[in-house]
């Protein structure tokens, strides 16, 4: 099977602490794999080194294209939410809004969204970017039940279309995951 | 995706803040003849000079927003996981930055040069050096914003280290609204091509740095 995610031997070093070292990290079309462990255990900092923001001390990566949410919107928040998201040009933007039912907050600037209704937001341009890695730091912060579940049925439609997922969160994520973790 | 950015750089610019810079320079152009008083020919001997130290404090006002508020809202990382190179982003923001700040600064120096008593050819001349350090303005502007994103105080530094390194383009961009007949508009525009050209390399190292 080939693999959309494939790192060896990796070691991170970051503020002159080792975080992990000689990880091997293998992702194939369908997986998903849940990184956990306490605060400052890298989880994060897994997540940077895999979208590349971050080069590893030692090991490499290879990986097919990825797109990443984490705890920043990187949204404009003068514009609304439907032309700050169509800034990113996500071919799947349309099913990717209505998957995290953004469509009635189109027109809401993006500067008035609550923390929920943001998150949802960043996970919607993950799903539109139509990429077949995404990478998720802490999903689930922010999130009300409905949210998690429209998350959940996101990651589900993505693994069947032979997606895969790679998610940090502290907290239970549903469906079936591996799980690896850190700082354990 | 350098197209959008570039249009993004533009529209973000316009909505906000593009006229302080271009306030600031007629403030500061106002001001001169008030200083050194109303004697036209000191006026027309140092207008030029005047000119360019009103362009290159206009140009500081804008560094705080250029790369800071994308650096900490991850728009860089994002934009780097789109598949753009740093230095790509960092040739982005200078052409969207001069489109909001070229022009508009070229069009103030018009009353500018009238208000330091510059006319008739002086006036051309001090069009002309405006127009060819106005993108080294820019540029210069995006190196030194992508340098000091993400430091404290970073708006009294990118001062400290944007006066120094533009002191090449005010010699020659003075000397180049004084007198017709020197190499100074040539020599301008050679120091102005080589931070154009150099901008996109420190601003994209300086993101890539930067991160954490």
């Amino acid at each position: 099977m080939s693999h959309l995610f494939k790192g060896q031997a990796l070691t991170l070093v970051r503020g002159g602490r080792l975080l992990f070292e000689g990880l091997d990290l293998h992702l194939a079309a369908g997986e998903a794999l849940h990184v956990t462990g306490p605060n400052g255990s890298g989880k994060s900092s897994l997540i940077r080194l895999a979208a590349g923001l971050l080069n590893p001390n030692a090991g490499r990566i290879d990986r097919v294209a990825v797109s990443m949410a984490d705890e920043s919107l990187s949204l404009d928040r003068e514009l609304p939410l439907g032309g700050a998201l169509a800034f990113w040009n996500g071919p799947l933007l349309q099913q990717a809004m209505t998957a995290f039912a953004l469509d009635a907050l189109a027109h809401v600037p993006v500067r008035l969204l609550s923390t929920g209704q943001a998150k949802r937001a960043t996970l919607a341009r993950v799903m539109a970017s139509g990429n077949q890695l995404w990478l998720l730091d802490e999903p689930l912060n922010g999130l009300d039940r409905k949210g998690v579940e429209e998350l959940d049925a996101a990651i589900l439609a993505h693994r069947k279309a032979g997606g895969a997922v790679l998610a940090a969160s502290h907290l239970p994520i549903g469906g079936e995951w591996r799980t690896l973790e850190l700082g354990a | 995706m350098t197209g959008r950015l570039i249009a993004r750089e533009v529209r973000r610019g316009l909505h906000g803040t593009a006229w302080l810079p271009v306030a600031f320079f007629l403030l500061i152009a106002t001001v001169v003849p008030f200083a050194v008083g109303p004697d036209p020919r000191l006026l027309a001997r140092i207008g030029g000079g005047a000119l360019w130290i009103a362009a290159l404090t206009a140009a500081l006002l804008p560094v705080e927003r250029l790369i800071e508020p994308d650096r900490a809202d991850g728009m860089l990382d994002q934009l780097t996981l789109w598949g753009m190179s740093e230095e790509a982003i960092g040739a982005a923001k200078v052409v969207g930055h001069w489109l909001t700040f070229g022009p508009l600064l070229l069009l103030s120096a018009v009353p500018g040069s009238f208000l330091v008593g510059l006319d008739g050819s002086a006036l051309f001349r001090s069009l002309m050096s405006l127009a060819i350090g106005t993108p080294a303005l820019a540029a210069l502007s995006v190196a030194v914003a992508a340098l000091t994103s993400g430091l404290p105080r970073a708006g009294a530094l990118a001062g400290l280290l944007m006066m120094p390194l533009a002191v090449p383009l005010v010699i020659f961009g003075a000397a180049a609204t004084g007198d017709s007949n020197s190499a100074a508009l040539k020599l301008e525009a050679a120091v102005a091509l080589l931070m154009v050209a150099g901008s996109p390399f420190v601003a994209g190292a300086a993101i890539r740095a930067g991160r954490t």
